[in-house]
């Protein structure tokens, strides 16, 4: 087992390098230059820019400027933002509170929804409870978040006035009412993402139990006597959530992905946010930070969905 | 025998009862899954209007008036005005041509190359576990940001070369496409190796097909259920994707409108003018469930565990 783990990990660095170059390539030969907003400015001389450029280390071929790169950000050194002139990574670090606390939330919250009704759905198989919650998974599955996003802010904001549209991050909670706001302005985002993340849950727990509840091990728990709930709860659920564990875990990168979208609708100040903001203003060290970090959470998820699996389920063997 | 001259005379045609095929009882087993046919139907019909409403429905989608904005759908305008009094049905038409056509080309995109890599892999052991790597790298990128990323970066330069429209719908499709591919790949490349070693490849091998021949011939044809099911779930992925490009403002140019793009604009004026984000949201909503749906039905009908069910 440990073996396995340590091997996973040493072919996860060789894939990480590989993403990390493919990034800094993309970025490196794409026709924008950061220093063409000083181009069209007529008070910047030419050889001011150059000296600029120099200063950067722009003028280096991009092998070279990637190396120095990653040397640099494995030591936690991830360059200073092009147009705040802060270091990228207190950047990162200031936003990502915020997007972790409306993932987090938004997550379990779908965990814990999706569980019950994909269960029950399975055991009550076709019926009226089943068909509304398959029905329910498949429009949430369906939509994308920016429309029902969308969706909650025409009716909850605007036509009922429940919730606030915009997202005030200067809130700080100290007491009861500035904590009800916090909740009042959290609600819609993270209704948003867990609807989607609900939906693709449900559908699988849902899948998987099927699956199980048929196996002959099931039919010998019912045999012995056992209630029909402990047949339910300690047989089957337990093996149907092994793959369900490995799905929450590969789907932790996407739900930061759907959080780029979320956080641009309710004007969250995350990490995705900052991510369009700094591509608008061609503000590449915060840009490849930010992309190498989603890139570090992908890999990372991947392997522990496979270390997970493998510690669940005893008949997998590794070598 | 004048008995027999009264039977009638059957051809040989006749009396040997038309085959079944694989597909014709996908087919049968297909329509019978209602929600996938109710899919197909609207899919059909938005992809007619998209492609015929412009010529019927002839309200220009561009006609500014300030004094016909903000308007709610009406006899004149079905869906409405947005900011600029321009007629939102017109531009959903319009729109959806683009979107429309985005989710398929990139769908037909993915699945090229998904097959092609796939069916190299499982028939060539040799380079087998070099693309498997190369495909488990691309499962890898955080394909949203380096979709956003190149998008922007690469948008001027194809802008220059092709033009505002064709050039960002090249760059999209093909972004799209390229980040998609690896799912049907594996698809593909398990389908092969599970028949590499059937009889009906080797019997062509015997009589001396070639490799190309035994892929495209034999073995493909055998390896697309699965990914029949993969290209339908990936169009309204596709749709899904563009939408939100435009929806964060790097999609298409603000002077042509995309589903995703009227969502973008409608974002200031849901207060005054919710209709503005309600037609184009449902649209790509319909498109993509649809879509689902379709991908749902196939999924069942091709299951070759429930043929004959």
């Amino acid at each position: 087992m440990n073996r396995y783990i340590i091997r996973r990990l040493l072919i996860a660095i060789p894939t990480l390098l590989i993403i990390s170059v493919v990034v800094f390539a993309i970025l490196a030969l794409a026709p924008g230059d950061p220093m063409s907003q000083f181009a069209a400015n007529p008070a910047v001389p030419p050889e001011v820019r150059e000296n600029m450029r120099h200063a950067l280390g722009l003028d280096q071929p991009w092998p070279v400027r990637y190396v120095k790169w990653l040397t640099e950000f494995v030591q936690g050194n991830w360059g200073y933002s092009f147009i705040s002139k802060v270091p990228v990574i207190g950047l990162v670090a200031q936003r990502l509170p915020n997007t972790l606390a409306v993932l987090g939330v938004a997550y379990i919250v779908s965990i814990l929804i999706a569980i019950p009704i994909g269960i029950i759905s399975a055991v009550r198989r076709y019926t009226l409870f089943d068909h509304t919650a398959t029905a329910f998974a498949f429009i949430g599955y369906s939509i994308p978040t920016f429309f029902s996003g969308i969706l909650l802010i025409i009716i909850f904001s605007i036509k009922l006035h429940w919730f606030p549209f915009i997202y005030d991050s200067t809130l700080k909670v100290h007491d009861f009412s500035t904590l009800m706001t916090q909740i009042s302005q959290s609600i819609m985002p993270i209704t948003v993402l867990a609807l989607f993340e609900t939906a693709t849950l449900t559908r699988f727990v849902r899948s998987e139990m099927l699956e199980n509840l048929s196996l002959d091990y099931v039919r010998t728990a019912r045999s012995k006597g056992l209630a029909e709930r402990v047949v339910i709860i300690k047989h089957a659920l337990r093996n149907s959530l092994i793959p369900v564990v490995t799905l929450i875990a590969l789907g932790v990168p996407t739900i930061f992905t759907g959080a780029i979208i979320t956080e641009q609708i309710f004007a969250v100040p995350g990490v995705g946010q900052l991510l369009i903001s700094s591509i608008e203003v061609n503000d590449t060290p915060v840009v490849m930070a930010i992309t190498f970090v989603y890139a570090i959470l992908v890999v990372g998820f991947n392997l522990v969905a496979d270390v997970l699996y493998g510690a669940l389920d005893p008949r997998i063997k590794y070598t | 025998m004048a008995r027999a001259e009264a039977l009638p005379t059957l051809t040989r045609a006749e009396l040997v009862r038309k085959p079944r095929s694989l597909w014709g009882d996908a087919w049968s087993s297909f329509r019978r899954h209602r929600l996938a046919m109710a899919g197909t139907v609207v899919f059909s019909l938005l992809a007619v209007a998209t492609v015929l409403g412009p010529f019927i429905y002839t309200a220009d989608p561009a006609t500014i008036d300030f004094a016909a904005g903000y308007q709610a759908p009406s006899l004149v305008h079905p869906f409405g005005t947005n900011d600029l009094g321009q007629d939102l049905f017109a531009r959903a038409l319009l729109g959806g041509r683009i979107s429309m056509a985005v989710g398929i080309v990139a769908m037909l995109i993915s699945i090229t190359f998904g097959t092609l890599v796939g069916s190299l892999a499982g028939f060539f052991n040799r380079i087998d576990g070099l693309l498997m790597r190369m495909t488990d790298m691309f499962i890898s990128l955080p394909s949203l940001p380096l979709l956003l990323l190149i998008v922007y970066l690469f948008r001027d330069a194809l802008h220059a070369l092709f033009g505002p429209v064709v050039g960002i719908f090249i760059l999209v499709v093909s972004v799209i496409g390229l980040l998609n591919w690896m799912p049907v790949a594996r698809l593909v490349r398990a389908q092969f190796l599970s028949i590499k070693r059937r009889e009906f490849v080797e019997a062509a091998r015997s009589i001396g097909a070639s490799d190309v021949r035994i892929i495209t011939r034999h073995m493909l044809p055998n390896a697309m259920s699965p990914v029949l099911v993969a290209a339908s779930l990936s169009v309204g992925a596709a749709i899904i994707t563009e939408s939100a490009l435009s929806f964060l403002g790097l999609g298409f140019p603000s002077d042509r409108p995309t589903w995703g793009r009227m969502l973008f604009d409608a974002r200031n004026f849901l207060e005054l003018a919710p209709q503005m984000a309600l037609f184009p949201g449902l649209l790509i909503f319909l498109a993509v469930i649809s879509m689902n749906y379709i991908g749902d039905g196939l999924r069942d009908a091709l299951d070759p565990r429930r043929l004959g069910a």
